[in-house]
């Protein structure tokens, strides 16, 4: 997972050395590490031999692609038309409170981080939101900090805990 | 291997399968199933199984579109019954197992009905009244044969299509599309047979088929269920339209965030690979065709024909001008045929029956069936199919078994981003592509939300401008910035800044961006605007005149307040769940919410106990009593 001594090599072969794979291999790369780091970008450009701002202009276009590291938990809430019109839009307000994280961010020790999808396809059960691969359906703002303290009793429940302080 | 033979091979394996004296067991593990909690009960079947010896087979199969039924399995014994239950836990399993599987106890309390159809007809559970309304072409094996064995496809018909074709002449099979009068289902409904033609036409020795899976309307997933239970149908559709037009290779543009589909389209790839059904010399006949998949990184706009060609090529998902069309220049500048999933799966059957028989369902100009994602308000949501020219009422009602919790049904938005919202008086609307435009909606690629009297229609606008305003490729200025203009309009409203003149202003944006954008996603975007303007005008009004939301749904114009009258017992439900501390307890321990402390998340409302269903709404916010609208000061010295 650390970009610094991430070897693509194996997602470089010469098979791709063409522009069509290109994202093909940005989803390679970003499944492996989870963003797509300067690094491994530029390292592309050189293997496509096409400048960098190209690589830069097709990721940044794409919503899948990310450029900071997820966290372990990503929390994705489905912001689907189903979702949206059974309350998704408090579910979601309601983990950027409990997570005291703003929509895209990341929790400091990089335990959570915090998305908004389009439809996941899961429209009889929304409100929906995925942790991780986990599915939670019919969420709503009080479950959301019982979901929470589940996954990480320790991070989560401690940073509830010195909020309710407060 | 001639299809005879093949056929012979697979035949034989699904009658020692469905027809054996070892009972069966089905679990549907598409998407909605795995949600619902369906791997939990393959799991518990397989220990059950394991630990009691028990002679019984277990397959996944796909999902039989009753998503509020799942986790959905099916029992088959020979000679007996063959029973759907439904809501099945882990812990109905040993139930389940000593009953039915081993017993002779059907056990019906969990039993959604009997099982009908099947090999080559299409399943049904005729217990369901919603079956009566149905026809089931696309969905025809859905949930009943495995997605994983090409057997099973093989055995219900399956590839009969494409060896008949292979017989046929490449104009001639264009003919019989011709005749069936099959429209696009991608949304636009253009006619499949003239895009057909103009590729055949096209001189050139490349050209490519693409099979467009990147379903992005949000609320519509008939394609993704399509491809995780019957993926081969889509394949032997892909195949034939190759020989049609003279294309040897193929594209599946697949969402990314359907990594199961991905999953079951591969396996399906490889089995028909093996049996010759795809790759060189397809069923001895001469002719050529691979398929290859590519994922989509997450962009609505590639699911525009240009776009996705662009998305396919490695470049940004821009639409381009037509013409040239790309049935003339598309993938890398080749005579390109661009058709939906479900627009595919329909040419195994029509090349099977012939275009008559597909004439015989639905409408004059719109013939066949419809597919249709059936989410929101509704008791029964997933998947329906029906004949053309349906009305609304009936999926509604009739299949959708109408509104959850006895509320009544405000309206329906059908099409999607790029559809409209229409109203309970337009129930009547029989549904085909004509018909719906006329309404102001289009048929888009089928998903139907349905909406309550708890939701606003000015927010649903909203909803689907800040959709299409994110969405925007940016190319055209009037896309890019007329959906952000209408977008900051629509928020003022529903925080009750609006005014009139915007709403006449919403008009003229929409016309702009219809007139200014190149490709019909951009185009259409304003569309859920402009019908809910037609049809519920007296909800903006509302808005913007009396700072009134009726459905009590936008956040700046609702106050959550608490009815001292009901609130009796003073327990601390709301108070505990409140997580801004803004509810408070009065002198005789009712409780209170501080409006200036109060974020309307709503939960007090969710967690106050039924008995009292203490928590309303109140809209617009000056109907709070002033007395109870902040903690009074002399209380706020307690310790």
């Amino acid at each position: 997972m650390d970009s610094e001594n991430l070897d693509i090599s194996t997602i470089l072969t010469e098979d791709r050395r063409h522009c069509r794979h290109l994202i093909d291999i940005l989803q390679d790369i970003q499944a492996e590490e989870g963003y797509l780091s300067e690094k491994a970008m530029l390292q592309v450009a050189k293997f496509l031999d096409v400048p960098s701002s190209t690589i830069w202009g097709v990721a940044t276009f794409y919503n899948q692609f990310r450029f900071t590291p997820p966290g372990r938990h990503p929390v994705r809430v489905c912001m689907g038309t189903a979702c949206h019109l059974a309350g998704g839009q408090l579910v979601l307000e309601a983990m950027a409170r409990e997570l005291d994280l703003e929509i895209g961010g990341t929790t400091e020790g990089h335990e959570f981080s915090l998305e908004r999808v389009a439809c996941i396809g899961c429209c009889a059960l929304a409100p929906v939101v995925t942790i991780g691969k986990e599915v939670y359906p019919r969420m709503t703002p009080p479950k959301v900090e019982e979901v929470l303290v589940e996954i990480e009793p320790g991070d989560a429940g401690r940073s509830l805990k010195a909020r309710k302080q407060k | 291997m001639t299809y005879d033979e093949v056929y012979g091979q697979s035949r034989a394996r699904w009658d020692s399968f469905y027809n054996s004296e070892i009972p069966h067991i089905l679990i549907g593990t598409a998407t909605c199933g795995r949600a619902a909690g369906s791997m939990a009960v393959l799991e518990a079947f397989k220990r059950e199984i394991g630990r009691e010896k028990i002679q019984a087979q277990l397959t996944e199969v796909g999902c039989m579109g009753l998503c509020s039924y799942e986790p959905l399995v099916i029992i088959i014994k020979q000679g007996d019954f063959t029973v759907c239950y439904h809501h099945v836990t882990p812990q109905a399993v040993p139930q389940l197992i000593q009953g039915y599987v081993l017993g002779d106890d059907p056990c019906l309390e969990l039993a959604l009905g009997t099982v009908a159809g099947g090999d080559t007809e299409a399943v049904y559970i005729p217990e369901l009244e919603r079956f009566n309304h149905e026809m089931r072409f696309l969905l025809r094996n859905c949930g009943y044969t495995s997605p994983l064995e090409i057997d099973h496809y093989i055995a219900c018909g399956g590839y009969r299509g494409l060896e008949k074709a292979l017989r046929m002449k490449p104009a001639t099979i264009i003919r019989v599309v011709e005749k069936s009068g099959l429209r696009g289902r991608g949304g636009a409904g253009f006619c499949t047979a003239v895009k057909w033609r103009l590729c055949y036409e096209a001189k050139n020795k490349i050209k490519y088929v693409i099979c467009n899976a990147d379903e992005g309307d949000p609320g519509a997933f008939m394609d993704r269920v399509l491809l995780e239970s019957d993926p081969h149908s889509v394949i032997e559709g892909m195949i034939i339209a190759g020989y049609a037009v003279s294309a040897r290779e193929g594209y599946i543009y697949i969402r990314e965030e359907y990594p199961l589909a991905i999953e079951r389209l591969n396996t399906a790839l490889s089995q028909a690979g093996r049996l010759g059904l795809l790759g060189n010399n397809i069923l001895g006949s001469g002719f050529d065709f691979n398929i290859e998949i590519v994922k989509g990184a997450g962009a609505f706009v590639s699911g525009e024909e240009t776009a996705m060609i662009a998305a396919i090529e490695g470049r940004r998902s821009w639409p381009e001008h037509r013409p040239p069309y790309p049935t003339e220049s598309g993938l890398w500048d080749k005579p390109t045929l661009v058709n939906n999933v479900k627009t595919l799966a329909y040419i195994p059957l029509i090349v099977q029956h012939g275009g008559k028989w597909f004439v015989g369902t639905g409408t004059k100009e719109s013939p066949g069936t419809a597919l249709f994602a059936l989410a929101g308000k509704l008791v029964n949501t997933g998947l329906a199919e029906v004949p053309m020219g349906t009305t609304l009422e009936t999926l509604v009602f009739n299949i959708g078994g109408g509104i959850r919790d006895g509320k009544k049904l405000k309206g329906v938005q059908i099409g999607g981003p790029s559809g409209g919202c229409l109203p309970e008086s337009l129930l009547d609307t029989p549904i085909d592509f004509d018909s719906l435009q006329e309404a102001g909606a289009i048929m888009g690629s089928g998903g139907v939300i349905v909406m309550d009297e708890d939701n606003c229609m000015v927010d649903t606008a909203k909803y689907f401008i800040d959709f299409s305003q994110k969405e925007s490729c940016g190319k055209c200025t009037h896309c890019r910035i007329g959906t952000w203009q209408m977008l900051s309009i629509l928020e003022g409203i529903t925080r009750g800044n609006g005014s009139l003149t915007e709403l006449g202003m919403l008009k003229e944006l929409a016309e702009d961006i219809k007139a200014g954008s190149l490709c019909s996603l951009g185009k259409m975007s304003p569309n859920p605007v402009l019908t809910t303007l037609r049809y519920f005008k007296d909800e903006y009004e509302a808005h913007v005149l009396e700072k009134r939301c009726p459905a009590r749904f936008c956040k700046e114009l609702i106050a959550y307040y608490i009815l001292p009258e009901r609130c009796e017992r003073g327990c601390d439900h709301c108070v505990l769940a409140c997580p801004v501390e803004a509810i408070f307890s009065d002198e005789k321990g009712l409780k209170v919410v501080d409006q200036s402390k109060c974020t309307k998340c709503g939960s007090c409302e969710l967690v106050c106990p039924v008995e009292y269903n203490a928590v309303i709404r109140l809209s617009p916010v000056s109907l709070v009593p002033e007395n109870r609208r902040s903690k009074p000061e002399a209380s706020s010295k307690e310790p």
